[in-house]
Formats: C-alpha cells, sequence, structure tokens
C-alpha cells in the first residue's frame, strides 16, 4: 500500500496536463488505477487508456523504479557516509572525513597517469597494474584449469585420482604459495602472478568438472540416437550445456583473484593497488588509503558485473532451470 | 485394413535386471514381440512397468540382461539414427534453434551423399510437416510444450527412420494441444508408412493411433499381460470414433485389464 500512496501526486501530474477533459473524469478513478498499476506494470490500466491515450503510461512504472531501484540504494550509501562522519568526529579527526577525502579524491582522480619514478605513480598506474597481473595469473590457471575441468567430469577414474589432491590443497591461503613463487621465479611479479594462477585454477577445475557431471542424460542420449561424432558430442552438447558453469568458475574465480592480489602486493611491492595503500600507510596518508579501498570496491564490482551479464547472455532457459 | 505379416522388430526372451543397491532389480522378463512393417504398436500399462525401459531397449540405449531383439534381422547392438526416439520431455538442445536441432540430425544422416542446400531443404520439410515453418529460427525456450514436442518429432522423422519410437510423447501436454498432435501425428504416419513403437499410458491414445495394444503388467517382472488388436479402419477421426461401439469396446478391454485386472497387482504390492 505504501506504493500506491506513492502513486497518486505522479499519476494526477500527468493526468493534469493531458487536458482538461481527462483530468475531471481522472479524478476519481486515479486511487484504483494505481494499485491496478502495482500489480500489471506492463500494460496500461483500460480507464487510464480510454481516457487519455496520450498520457504517458511510463509514469506510475518509473515511480515504482524510483521507489525502489534508486531510492534504497541512496539511503544505503548515506547511512554509509553517516557512520564514516560519526568515525571521524568520534575518532578526533584520525580518520578523514567523508568530505576531505572526497577533495583528496577529485585532486588524485584529476591527474590519475603520473609517473614520478617507480614508487610514485598515478591510481591509475596502479590499478591497471594490478589488473594486469590478474588477467595473467587468471588467463594461464584459465588455460589450465579448463581442459582439466573437462577431463575430470568426464572420465571418473581422472575424478577420482584428482579430487584428494584438489581437497588437499584448495583450502590452502594463496598467499601461502607466495614464497614458493618467489623461489622458484625469483622476481616479485611472476610471484605474485602465479599466487592468482593458483587461487584462480581450483574454481574453475572444480565448477567445469561438476558442469560436464551435470549435462542432462538425456542430451547424452539424443547424442547416442543420432550418433553424433565425439566432436560434434563436444561442440554441440557438452560445451554449450557447460558452459554457464564454466563462467561461474571464472566468476568466483576473478573475485577471488581480485580479493588476493591486493594482499600479495602488499607483500611483494611494486607498482599496484595493493602495493599504492601499504606505501599510503607508510606515509600515514588515510584519505589515500580509504579512496583505494573504495576504488577496489568499485573494480572487483565492475568485474563482477560483466561476468555476470556474461553468463547470463550465454545461459538458456533449459539450463536455468 | 492392412494385415501385418513380416517381422520386422523381434524381441524374443528379453529380461533385463538392474543392478541396485538392494542386489539386483528384474524390472522386465520373459518379453517377447514382434512388431511388422508399418505397424503402429501401443505399450501401455501402469507407471513403474517397464514399458520405458522395453523402450530403451528397442532404442538400443540399454542392452537386455538375456534374450535378444533383432531389427531387420540384424542384432540391435546399439542406438542409431534407423531408431529415431521421440523423448517424453522433448530433449531439444536449448542454444540451438529449431531448424538447427533438426538439422543435427539430418546432417549425421544424409551429409555423406547429400549437398547443404539439400541438407536445408530436408530440415525445412520436417519442420514444415510439423507445421513449425515460421518457428524454424526460435530457440526451445521460446516456443510451447506442444510446439518443442513437434520439433522433437520433427527431429526424428527429417532422419528417415526404419522404426519411430515414442517414448510417452505426449504426456506433457495439456489435453487439447495432446488431441491436436495426435491427429497430427495419425496423418503424418499415414503418410509415412513408419513403423511407430509408442509408449503410453492414455487409453484413448492408445486406441486411437494404433494397430495392436500391448499391455503390460505390472512390476517387478513386468511381462506382456495381453495383446489386443484394434480393428478400426483408417484414416480415423477422433470425433466420429467417440461414439463408435467398436472403438467403446477397446477402451472398456482396455481399462477392464488396467484397472481391474492389473488394479488389484498394485494394491497387494
Amino acid at each position: 500500500m505504501v506504493s500506491a500512496v506513492f502513486h497518486n501526486p505522479l499519476e494526477a501530474a500527468p493526468a493534469a496536463r493531458g487536458g482538461d477533459k481527462p483530468k475531471a473524469r481522472d479524478a476519481g478513478p486515479a486511487p484504483l488505477a494505481a494499485t491496478h498499476n502495482m500489480t500489471n506494470t506492463s500494460t496500461t490500466p483500460p480507464a487510464a487508456q480510454a481516457a487519455a491515450p496520450a498520457m504517458p503510461a511510463r509514469a506510475p512504472w518509473d515511480a515504482s523504479f524510483l521507489w525502489l531501484a534508486v531510492l534504497p540504494p541512496l539511503l544505503g550509501l548515506g547511512l554509509l557516509a553517516l557512520v564514516w562522519e560519526l568515525v571521524f568526529m568520534g575518532t578526533g579527526g584520525s580518520i578523514p572525513s567523508p568530505k576531505d577525502t572526497l577533495l583528496q579524491a577529485a585532486q588524485i582522480f584529476s591527474d590519475p597517469f603520473y609517473s614520478k619514478g617507480p614508487n610514485d605513480q598515478g591510481v591509475g598506474w596502479n590499478v591497471l597494474s594490478s589488473l594486469k597481473r590478474v588477467a595473467m595469473g587468471f588467463g594461464m590457471a584459465a588455460v589450465v584449469g579448463i581442459p582439466v575441468g573437462f577431463m575430470i567430469g568426464r572420465f571418473n577414474f581422472l575424478s577420482r585420482m584428482f579430487n584428494p589432491l584438489i581437497s588437499l590443497l584448495r583450502p590452502v591461503s594463496p598467499l601461502a604459495w607466495l614464497p614458493i613463487g618467489l623461489l622458484v621465479f625469483k622476481g616479485a611479479n611472476p610471484a605474485a602472478i602465479w599466487t592468482i594462477f593458483i587461487c584462480s585454477i581450483w574454481p574453475m577445475i572444480i565448477n567445469t568438472a561438476v558442469g560436464v557431471q551435470r549435462v542432462p542424460q538425456d542430451y547424452m542420449n539424443v547424442a547416442r540416437v543420432l550418433n553424433l561424432s565425439e566432436w560434434k558430442i563436444v561442440t554441440k552438447i557438452l560445451f554449450p550445456a557447460v558452459l554457464p558453469y564454466m563462467l561461474t568458475g571464472v566468476r568466483l574465480a576473478v573475485g577471488t583473484a581480485w580479493l588476493v592480489i591486493v594482499a600479495a602486493e602488499m607483500l611483494t611491492g611494486g607498482v599496484g593497488i595493493g602495493f599504492w595503500v601499504w606505501d599510503e600507510w607508510n606515509n600515514l596518508n588515510v584519505k589515500n588509503i580509504i579512496i583505494a579501498i573504495f576504488v577496489i570496491g568499485i573494480v572487483g564490482l565492475v568485474l563482477e558485473f560483466a561476468l555476470i551479464k556474461l553468463a547470463t547472455a550465454f545461459t538458456f532457459e533449459e539450463v536455468k532451470n | 485394413m492392412t494385415s501385418f505379416t513380416t517381422k520386422y522388430i523381434e524381441i524374443q526372451g528379453v529380461e533385463q535386471t538392474f543392478k541396485t543397491r538392494k542386489g539386483p532389480f528384474r524390472a522386465l522378463q520373459n518379453i517377447n514381440l514382434t512388431v511388422a512393417k508399418g505397424e503402429f504398436v501401443a505399450l501401455i500399462g501402469h507407471s513403474g512397468c517397464g514399458k520405458s525401459t522395453l523402450l530403451n531397449l528397442i532404442a538400443g540405449l540399454t542392452t537386455p540382461t538375456e534374450g535378444s531383439l533383432l531389427c531387420a534381422n540384424r542384432e540391435i547392438a546399439g542406438p542409431g539414427p534407423e531408431r529415431a526416439v521421440v523423448f517424453q520431455n522433448h530433449s531439444l538442445l536449448p542454444w540451438l534453434t529449431c531448424f538447427e536441432n533438426v538439422y543435427l540430425a539430418v546432417e549425421r544422416v544424409f551429409s555423406a551423399t547429400e549437398n547443404k542446400a539439400q541438407l536445408k531443404a530436408r530440415t525445412d520439410a520436417a519442420l514444415a510437416m510439423v507445421g513449425l515453418s515460421a518457428a524454424a529460427q526460435k530457440r526451445p525456450g521460446e516456443i510451447s510444450g506442444g510446439m518443442k514436442q513437434r520439433v522433437g518429432i520433427a527431429r526424428a522423422l527429417s532422419m528417415e527412420p526404419k522404426v519411430l519410437l515414442l517414448d510417452e510423447p505426449f504426456g506433457a501436454l495439456d489435453a487439447l494441444t495432446r488431441a491436436k498432435l495426435q491427429d497430427e501425428l495419425l496423418q503424418i504416419v499415414a503418410t509415412t508408412q513408419s513403423t511407430v513403437v509408442m509408449v503410453t499410458h492414455d487409453v484413448d491414445e492408445a486406441v486411437l493411433l494404433s494397430d495392436r495394444i500391448v499391455m503390460m503388467t505390472n512390476g517387478p517382472s513386468a511381462t506382456i499381460g495381453e495383446v489386443l488388436q484394434v480393428e478400426l479402419p483408417r484414416p480415423r477421426s477422433r470425433v466420429a470414433l467417440a461414439e463408435d461401439i467398436r472403438y467403446l469396446g477397446y477402451r472398456k478391454a482396455v481399462i477392464d485389464f488396467l484397472y481391474t485386472r492389473q488394479g488389484h497387482v498394485e494394491k497387494a504390492a
């Protein structure tokens, strides 16, 4: 009922614009039309349609859109700013205020791609070099993990062979592998990429294998009745059926990789968003740390969103159910 | 009424046992059945009586524990396009369009002897036969359940199979759609002269469509209880048959078998 009340003024506004005659007729059924629209947003209520054909049908829908899609997130962000402000006041200024941080952010983002030597580069360069490490480690993990996942899913023997290994190694924090990487690759950058590789590979192997194991028996029966070749089975049945699972693996892997890279860069140094956080901590520049936290969050959000969009595009109705 | 004398599918002493955790489970035993070329046979029985198991055996998707199955005097060693199956849940590949789903089957069977244009023409013809030319470029998710089932039938027929195996093809559809598809199937089978084995649990469907109704006893260890010859002239019309005294007699016979005689077994079990 809250949205019905919310509807009414907006419902009346376009009707008023529509002219004198429709206004007179709309005054009566307006509340009814508003409640009606709550349940059926795709069609215009018959009363409004007959009375004012020129009236924009989207107006009530926009109102509920505003109510549910825009207002709550804004309130959430507002709450965050409020708590932050309170913390700022409570800690006596050791945590900078939202306003100061925003001003600092404006300054930082006015020139994100400057470079004054290896230890002083713009935030843009730091994010890009972190993303580059993630892309490399993650790319290699995909190249290895997806075929391995296919094999494990297709052959029970391999599944039984590798399951104990995966169960043993998967819970290990990827950072525990960093010293091994440093030892073997003798460099900070390859060691960080190696860490990303290790943490990305498990979700991809496991999800691909599960996807292959869950290909509906019906599809395999179709393949058998049609007597399809192994190549056709892989390209026309297995791959499309496994793709949504695989993309879930990719999404989990990228999420973890983005979590891990910050920690890995804090340990290895160089250029990168994680290193930047640590560097600003050493400079006691808390504003920049908070900005970095937001940057890390936003980049992670964008990665996640892009991969969800990608996964939806390749998921077909039957698979979703 | 055509008489069916030639043996086309021969099932001899077939027994099917599944290994389960509780030990072996005998689903079918002592199945003997022959199907003539061009004959329409319905397998009917209560659920769990092994109708689908028998159909899978004819399809070659499973192999019998004992006994033998022959199709055109050759042992059925595995599934193949000459015995096309229409699955209960249509089993279309959701990432392919209707055209591509049918084309996959056409390509497999005819690509050795025909060029691409001919394969496309065959696919179009199969879709036209089930009245779905307009939906050819749609994905299965975008069409209704009845249309999906029609694509499944088009896919099976497009391979020009020697035998058409239907596993409760209309079971998941509403009554009106089912009736419409049954009529279409009657017409298609009259045109193509296919040999058909259909699993069903619908008495009217069995009497309306088939030349013979094979009634199965309740499982476990199900077998053929009775075989009913349906001697209604073709073409058959649903409306005309509704009051036909012979039709009602056949219907009564099947119902009598299923609910009076086989009904008791289920209660005892």
